[in-house]
């Protein structure tokens, strides 16, 4: 490690990796620092992973045990507001990796731009997954002992909707969190902390907004499309 | 070559401000260490006073009620409080940056902020304690965690928040053995406590969060009745079984792995020997974690299972007898022709494989489906469970603290008194369970207040009487212990940097360490455990 650092101070004449302000007095250079972050966040997404991992084991098991009401249950669903959140949440990861790629190129600017429109698209599809979810609960389409429809076909539909809320609510909770920290991500690039040399921030809060995209590409089909 | 040692982490920076925004591994691992240590003082109060309630057939001085209420304490302390957290937050906090030669964790803030959720989360339990405490066990199984009258959302909020505070150190030590190693330092130069603190972390970071989901549905079932772990309402309790058991069975692994990773190491060093088939040790714990992942429908044998499924479960469970068997072998054979020092740490680490093979060996029985059913929910279960964690973990603990005592302290203790005290642990310990192994096969239930009025009342209380006065013997043992430990640390003989002639990098720089660890960038140059070729003064 030490052998990298000194050669790149040797080759551009000044200290690259050493003097970062950003480098914790723990690691040898940047690199290190950043391979360090970047399993930290690979590990954190493996954690995200096994929780929702739960919740679609709990979906595969009451789906096999009734699969006829799964497909009525999945009717009362809004497959075009379902259609256009999956598209808005596509569109958000293009940015974000966007918003990396533009600090790359030290083009801070570029970066803010496409990290505000990210955090635009999570504000839209919390935005649509509100009117749909106060559509059911004006339909009395709710988990559990509030399921008060009585048009649902099939044995305990209300077992579908508990699931179908453990699942869009647990994911809508990773959305705030991801507006939160891309947020402070922002605000961070504003004040001109991120550049080639370190944008670690930038591309773990992509790593993790990904995640949360690719998470609802699943449910989307699972939930919306499965009739 | 060696680090200063008018300025040590203990001593510098001062100040209470210090220790609670400290980012320094060692200091953590000290916060996290007292901590636990009451956790433990906590849970054994309400061990000891469930035996003291046994002592004798009828009624003593709990109601049934009570009793249910402080065997779920003691189990629910003991497991999320103490044990899981035990050796891995603990001495693996301490040891594992200065054992990699590495300055810090490579997350000192999510260090810390693991140390802070798990003041949290002992909070909320504590919360939950305070007003009125649960009875269902401390594996809440549904239904009735769903409708008992005890504070369950509190409780079990209170574990989910303590299972972040074990991913945080989990995925902190993976980071730090990936890529804060000491140049030269190879994956087969880590110490054996290394390896065994990593599968130990693997299995924190993939296990924990499906308990964090499973108790989070628990609490919405109870809170607003989603209905999928109630039978009335379509859902099926006995897959709450599973989803707990899928991370509660890899969790003894959490719990027993560091044990073992502590006694490679004890072993290795205190019979000065190159460590026999130092691969197969470590390979052994990676196995361990993987396959412990698959074996969690032992619990359930008798819980509505498919046969075939417990078959299944069965032999896969018998194959977990493989890498420990190899371990037990190998670390047998680092003894043969040591030059054995029976110093406490050596004397805990005997014990344990003395102790840890008993409570392997019938965790076989509970794997074999014909007898399970004969002994499930009996006493057998309750002394096989001990003698793994206790005769297991705990012991391996102890010799871990004794072991390192003299570098997280810069003292040594009493070797006298560590040896009488050991004397107790150990006597008090057999005493306490090796008749529960007779009790739970003559068919004492456990979890009874009261065994009166049973077929064989007489013979149950000559054992139960018996197992309560160990466990008394095993209450003086842990006093004596913590009086000397107390003691050491006012009028304890200063501790050389190597006491005992290791060979790793924790013995290379002072004791106690200063705050950045070395004074120097350290190297790799030999292995751990190369005693045939390098002095302890050369390392």
């Amino acid at each position: 490690m030490d052998n990298t650092a000194t050669e790149v101070i040797d080759i551009h004449g000044e200290e690259h990796h050493r003097g970062h302000p950003a480098l914790a007095h723990h690691f040898h250079s940047m690199e290190q620092q950043h391979e360090s972050v970047k399993l930290g966040v690979w590990l954190f997404l493996v954690t995200e992973v096994l929780l929702f991992g739960g919740l679609f084991c709990f979906y595969a098991i009451y789906r096999a045990w009734n699969p006829e009401m799964f497909i009525n249950a999945n009717e009362y669903l809004d497959v075009k507001l379902g259609a256009i959140n999956t598209l808005v949440l596509i569109f958000s990861s293009l940015t974000v990796a966007l918003a990396t790629r533009s600090i790359q190129l030290d083009k801070p600017k570029q970066t803010v731009g496409f990290l505000i429109v990210t955090i635009g698209c999570a504000a839209t599809f919390l935005v649509i997954k509100y009117f749909e979810y106060s559509h059911k609960f004006h339909d009395g389409l709710l988990p559990g002992k509030f399921f008060t429809n009585l048009a649902v076909e099939g044995t305990n539909p209300h077992i579908f909707f508990s699931i179908y809320f453990a699942m869009t609510g647990l994911h809508g909770l990773h959305v705030v969190g991801g507006m939160v920290f891309l947020g402070w991500v922002t605000l961070r690039t504003m004040k001109g902390a991120y550049s080639s040399e370190y944008y670690t921030p930038v591309e773990m809060g992509g790593l993790y907004w990904h995640l949360v995209d690719l998470i609802w590409i699943y449910l989307f089909p699972l939930l919306y499309l499965i009739g | 070559m060696y680090g200063s040692s008018e300025k040590n982490y203990l001593t510098y920076p001062t100040g209470v401000k210090s220790w609670l925004f400290t980012l320094d591994h060692k200091r953590i691992g000290i916060m996290y260490l007292v901590l636990i240590l009451l956790a433990f003082a906590a849970g054994g109060f309400f061990a000891l006073t469930l035996r003291l309630e046994l002592f004798r057939s009828g009624e003593q001085f709990l109601d049934q009620d009570t009793y249910n209420k402080f065997f779920t304490l003691h189990g629910a302390i003991m497991v999320f409080l103490f044990i899981i957290p035990s050796i891995p937050a603990a001495l693996g906090n301490f040891c594992l940056p200065l054992m990699l030669g590495a300055k810090d964790v490579a997350f000192p803030r999510l260090n810390l902020a693991s140390w802070y959720v798990y003041v949290l989360g002992a909070a909320i339990t504590l919360y939950s304690v305070a007003m009125g405490a649960v009875d269902t066990g401390w594996t809440f199984y549904s239904p009735y965690s769903t409708q008992s009258g005890g504070e369950v959302i509190s409780m079990t909020f209170g574990v989910f928040v303590l299972g972040f505070s074990s991913i945080f150190t989990g995925l902190n030590f993976i980071v730090t053995v990936h890529k804060m190693r000491a140049p030269g330092m190879t994956w087969y130069n880590l110490p054996l406590f290394v390896w065994g603190t990593y599968a130990t972390a693997v299995i924190q970071v993939l296990a924990t969060p499906v308990l964090g989901i499973t108790l989070l549905l628990l609490i919405l079932e109870r809170a607003v009745g989603i209905g999928i772990f109630d039978p009335a309402m379509g859902g099926d309790p006995v897959l709450f079984q599973h989803f707990f058991w899928f991370y509660s069975h890899p969790a003894v692994y959490i719990m027993i792995l560091p044990g073992m990773a502590i006694v490679s190491d004890l072993i290795a060093v205190h019979s000065h020997k190159k460590i026999f088939g130092y691969k197969l040790i470590a390979y052994s714990s990676v196995a361990i974690a993987l396959l412990g992942f698959l074996v969690w429908g032992h619990h359930m044998f008798i819980s509505g299972q498919s046969e075939f499924s417990s078959m299944v479960f069965s032999f896969i469970t018998f194959f977990i007898g493989i890498p420990t068997g190899i371990k037990i072998f190998n670390w047998v054979t680092t003894l043969y022709k040591g030059q054995i020092s029976l110093n406490t740490p050596m004397l805990y680490a005997l014990a344990f494989i003395i102790l840890f093979t008993i409570g392997g060996l019938t965790g076989v029985f509970l794997g074999a489906l014909g007898l399970d059913v004969h002994l499930h929910d009996t006493y057998f279960v309750v002394a096989h469970f001990h003698y793994v964690m206790m005769g297991g973990t705990v012991i391996a603990f102890l010799g871990g603290i004794h072991h390192w005592w003299p570098k997280i302290f810069g003292r040594m203790y009493s070797e006298l008194w560590g040896r009488i005290a050991f004397v107790f642990i150990f006597v008090g310990f057999n005493m306490t369970f090796f008749n529960q192994f007779m009790l739970g096969s003559q068919g004492m239930p456990r979890r009874y207040h009261d065994y009166s009025g049973f077929y064989k009342t007489d013979l149950f209380e000559r054992y139960h009487g018996f197992s309560s006065f160990g466990a008394l013997i095993l209450g003086v043992g842990f006093a004596i212990i913590t009086i000397y430990l107390i003691a050491s640390l006012f009028n304890g003989k200063k501790a050389s940097d190597n006491p005992w002639g290791g060979l790793t990098f924790e013995w290379a720089t002072t004791s106690p360490p200063p705050t950045e660890n070395f004074s120097y960038e350290p190297v790799l140059k030999h292995g751990p455990y190369d005693f045939d070729k390098v002095l302890p003064e050369d390392i």
